[in-house]
């Protein structure tokens, strides 16, 4: 039944793009509207990818590829990749390692290897920040990382709890996309992340007064 | 129609449910609610409709029908529908799925929006993303955005930028141009995202890194001013200005200074000065050197950097915060094989660290410690290895048994020592100690002549004490089977020989045969055994009387074992002293094949006859083929191979298998050059899948001399744990004539016995 209704959609859609003059845009969106279409029935048949596929690369570089936020009973309050998963893989790899992660001895070092990776956590009251990083990154400047993140997060809500996460976790994600992006820091100054999510606040609709009505 | 309930609400009132049912069946409503409001093509409420379907899909429901409603959610003009709606792409949307494509030009319509958070959004979402098709059709809008003077887009272009060239390397050119003055921006924000790109420009391609060199004194200044600016409020940490940033240059510093000599010198002086002058009391300053000790390592720097750098690290290893421990046992094990003596001077410590309750502390402690194994402090190292083995986790025993073999091996200052050492770890952790370890400790005892009588001895009171222990019981019934006549004369010289009569030993021995700890292979020695003492003892007849009830044994191999023992006894008794003599001094390297097996008469004889030949191994092994075709891949050479031949360049590989570890395969590669110049600052790299480990020794040399005068050899090491195909990606750069030639390739003809 959920499959019919994209029919209308595409067709609004098809009606939008009809008015971009470019063709080779438009023959490009036609076929993958039409691949969409059979995609929607098939998504649940697509077949669990190897992840020995997705690691296999030849430069060991320097890069964050996943970060996890989840509670000490194990629910994940965030969660963001850096590198192409279908779901089935992230939920597997989510997994796994909150059980890891999970299973730790508090007086454990912030560092663990798994699989492939260098895994990065951290715990803040009941929530755990789990980056996992590349054979080459420097894993003390990623926990500064993940300090950093806290202390926006912490700015932003006026001593954030973790409720403030679970529900405003569109706005944790806002905050974690200014500072961070492709796993990299784009912006080393606190002062200047925090005034880029206000002002970008501010252009939400509708403007009121006061802003921290709930705009959806 | 009612409003949908708002986001906050609705994880409120899921929040509520008691049951996983329960809370079921609150998302199962409320996705119907959503999904006949996005057939309504309700534009008011989308927004917020994808919103709580983000929410639900972080709870692990299904979201999929959601996807088109947040490209057209992207497509809208207001900024709360596009904020939440790239959320949702990033989220719901990935490479794989043709639909993200559809984003392609709404994205490059938001890259020249006139507002720079818009932009901003779309940045973000490429660089996060953005598949090589998005990639290259809007790679052009990301170059003039790296180009722009608002350091807000700057920043986030030259990101979205480094993704563009992991997903498309082809398009790294095209950005070079903007890079020019990247480095002279004053914002930090710039600076960080900007050396970045450098970085990974550098890291993919030798001719940018060459092109690159020329900014070592420009970034070592800006280190510098980093490093003696006062505070700075904006970029302060701890008291260190801008970590990241320091780190980052720290970072593409090593990869600039990588066997360059002139960019190695020009960097010194920094180095030492951020190395002596940074803050060590809080873990920033700490990450700072860390990077600082990596950099100096990698370069070519002077070799009291390099003394400095190890020192930073023994300091780490005292430090109180596990952390900096586990990072400093790590980089030490990196730099044990080039700066070993440096590294010696911090062992004690290290050794401590074994006490460590941490387990990756432990293991880390663990392989630096074999690493620093030599001939000067084997008894030392033995002995606190040793008490690790007795205390530590069973996950650590078997590779810790292992290495205490390998180190006792290469290393042992005696023969009684290296024996009592052995006959340690079997006692200890003989339950864990790996499968081949038996032969080669066979061999061991066999090839050590002058201690069999003190061995046996040993074992045998080993025995008494506990038959539990597979390995040590296997070792032990193998040795009393051979030495069983020196046990009972007492002719022990190393310690006060004891009294064991005959009867005693054949007690034990039968024990093992009916004991139900025993495995059917140890069953197979302790017969064995049994059937050797008959030459060597007197009391035949009781051996004779065991070796026939085995004969009904329902334990086939046993069974076989007995039956044929029989036929010894009974129509080949005339030959039985000499096919039960004493082993012969084996060869390390198993270079004798077995002798092709000998049907004679259709007889059972040949096993029997192949036993006087071959390694002992086969005694238990030969039922189980698998073992037998190992026994035969060591024997038989496995063939070298062509791995790449073009341009006059041919590469080779032998192989052979690194004792005791049959997982290891062992490659040398031998590299010739046919062509009439020099090949010079020939670097070979290889890759490997991820289920197998690579170790890359040192090559002979970096110049292949032309017209095939002669070869640069190099040895990998690959580890095979699961016995995977082997396939190889190799790169190979050197300089032909003055210009830089790089290749990469494929090699998968590799032999089958190279990896099975």
């Amino acid at each position: 039944m959920h499959f019919l209704y994209p029919m209308c959609c595409f067709n609004s859609l098809l009606n939008l793009t009809c008015q971009n003059q470019n063709n080779y845009i438009q023959d490009h969106l036609k076929s993958a509207l039409f691949d969409a279409f059979c995609l929607t029935a098939d998504v649940f048949n697509r077949p669990l990818c190897s992840l020995i596929s997705l690691f296999f690369h030849f430069f060991s570089s320097f890069q964050m590829q996943f970060m996890l936020l989840f509670s000490r009973q194990g629910k994940l309050r965030l969660q963001k990749w850096y590198v192409p998963l279908s779901d089935k893989e992230k939920k597997k790899i989510t997994r796994e390692l909150v059980q890891t992660v999970l299973a730790r001895k508090p007086k454990m070092c912030s560092f663990l290897e798994w699989r492939d990776l260098k895994i990065v956590y951290k715990r803040y009251a009941s929530l755990y920040f789990c980056c996992a990083i590349e054979d080459q990154d420097n894993e003390l400047i990623t926990l500064e990382i993940i300090h950093r993140y806290v202390e926006l997060l912490d700015k932003y809500f006026g001593s954030v709890c973790e409720l403030d996460i679970i529900f405003n976790f569109e706005k944790a994600y806002f905050i974690l996309d200014e500072f961070l992006l492709g796993g990299e820091a784009q912006e080393t100054s606190k002062k200047n992340v925090l005034k880029a999510i206000e002002q970008a606040d501010l252009l939400q609709e509708p403007r009121h007064e006061y802003f921290n009505v709930p705009v959806y | 129609m009612p409003a949908p309930i708002r986001l906050r609400e609705l994880i409120r009132t899921i929040r509520t449910a008691r049951t996983q049912a329960e809370e079921r069946e609150m998302i199962q409503k409320e996705c119907a609610a959503i999904r006949s409001s996005f057939r309504e093509e309700d534009n008011t409420y989308r927004c917020r409709n994808v919103a709580k379907l983000l929410y639900m899909h972080m709870l692990g429901y299904p979201a999929h029908f959601g996807q088109l409603e947040c490209l057209k959610l992207i497509a809208s003009q207001k900024f709360t529908d596009k904020r939440i709606g790239y959320l949702g792409a990033m989220l719901l949307l990935d490479e794989r799925q043709d639909v993200h494509l559809l984003m392609t030009n709404c994205i490059k319509n938001d890259l020249n929006h006139s507002t720079q958070y818009v932009q901003g959004l779309a940045l973000c979402t490429l660089g996060c993303m953005g598949s090589s098709e998005m990639c290259r059709d809007l790679a052009g809008e990301v170059e003039k955005l790296l180009k722009t003077s608002n350091s807000y887009l700057r920043k986030k272009a030259a990101l979205c930028a480094v993704h563009v060239i992991r997903k498309v390397p082809e398009l790294m050119e095209m950005f070079l141009p903007a890079t020019k003055n990247l480095l002279s921006e004053k914002n930090h924000g710039v600076l960080h995202t900007s050396v970045v790109l450098l970085t990974e420009m550098c890291e993919r391609s030798p001719d940018m890194l060459a092109h690159f060199r020329k900014l070592v004194p420009q970034l070592v200044r800006i280190l510098k001013n980093l490093i003696m600016s006062g505070y700075s409020p904006e970029h302060d940490v701890s008291g260190i200005s801008d970590p990241f940033l320091q780190v980052r240059i720290l970072r593409l510093l090593r990869i600039l200074g990588k066997s360059d000599d002139d960019s190695s010198e020009a960097m010194n002086d920094i180095l030492a000065q951020v190395a002596t002058n940074t803050e060590t009391s809080k873990n920033v300053g700490n990450a700072i050197l860390y990077e600082t000790v990596l950099t100096i390592m990698d370069i070519k720097s002077e070799s009291g950097l390099r003394v400095l750098a190890i020192n930073i690290l023994g300091r780490f290893l005292l430090n109180n915060d596990k952390n900096i421990r586990y990072v400093a046992l790590t980089s030490l094990l990196k730099t044990v094989q080039t700066d070993h003596n440096a590294v010696q001077r911090h062992r004690s410590t290290i050794v401590d660290c074994l006490k460590d309750l941490d387990v990756s502390i432990k293991r880390r402690a663990m392989e630096l410690s074999f690493a620093l194994v030599n001939g000067n402090n084997i008894r030392g190292m033995m002995k606190e290895l040793l008490y690790f083995l007795d205390s530590c986790d069973p996950e650590f025993k078997a590779d810790c048994a292992s290495g205490v073999f390998l180190a006792a091996e290469k290393y042992a200052p005696s023969k009684r020592w290296h024996i009592d050492t052995i006959m340690r770890v079997l006692t200890t952790a003989g339950s864990y100690v790996r499968d081949d370890s038996v032969p080669n400790l066979i061999q061991l005892i066999t090839n050590s002549v002058e201690m069999h009588a003190y061995t046996v001895q040993r074992l045998y009171k080993a025995l008494l004490d506990d038959i539990s222990q597979q390995p040590l019981v296997q070792v032990a019934s193998w040795c009393i089977g051979e030495y069983g006549d020196l046990l009972v004369s007492g002719q022990c010289e190393e310690e006060e020989p004891i009294q064991v009569t005959e009867d005693e030993v054949l007690d034990v021995l039968e024990g093992l045969l009916v004991s139900n700890l025993s495995t059917p292979v140890t069953r197979g020695y302790a017969l064995t055994a049994i059937m050797k003492l008959s030459t060597r003892f007197s009391s035949v007849n009781r051996i004779k009387k065991v070796v026939s009830i085995y004969g009904s044994s329902i334990d086939v191999e046993l069974q076989q074992r007995a039956v044929e023992y029989n036929a010894l006894f009974k129509k080949y008794d005339h030959m039985r002293p000499a096919l039960l003599e004493r082993m012969p001094i084996m060869e390390k390297t198993a270079t004798n094949g077995p002798t092709e097996i000998v049907q004679t008469n259709g007889e059972t004889e040949p096993s029997v006859v192949e036993s006087k030949h071959l390694p002992p191994v086969t005694h238990s092994c030969i039922s189980q083929s698998f073992d037998y075709l190992l026994l035969l891949t060591l024997c038989l050479g496995i063939p070298p191979m062509t791995a790449y031949n073009k341009n006059g360049l041919k590469i080779d590989f032998t192989f052979e298998r690194a004792n005791p570890n049959p997982n290891i395969a062992v490659i040398t590669i031998h590299a010739s050059n046919s062509t009439e110049a020099d090949m010079t600052d020939f670097v070979f790299q290889a890759a490997v899948p991820k289920t197998f480990q690579l170790q890359l020794l040192s090559p002979s040399s970096n110049v292949v001399p032309a017209l095939n005068q002669g070869t640069v050899t190099q040895v990998i090491r690959v580890l095979n744990p699961q016995k995977q195909q082997l396939r190889m990606r190799i790169k190979l750069t050197y300089t032909l004539k003055g210009s830089a030639v790089q290749d990469l390739a494929e090699v998968n003809n590799f032999p089958p016995q190279s990896w099975q």
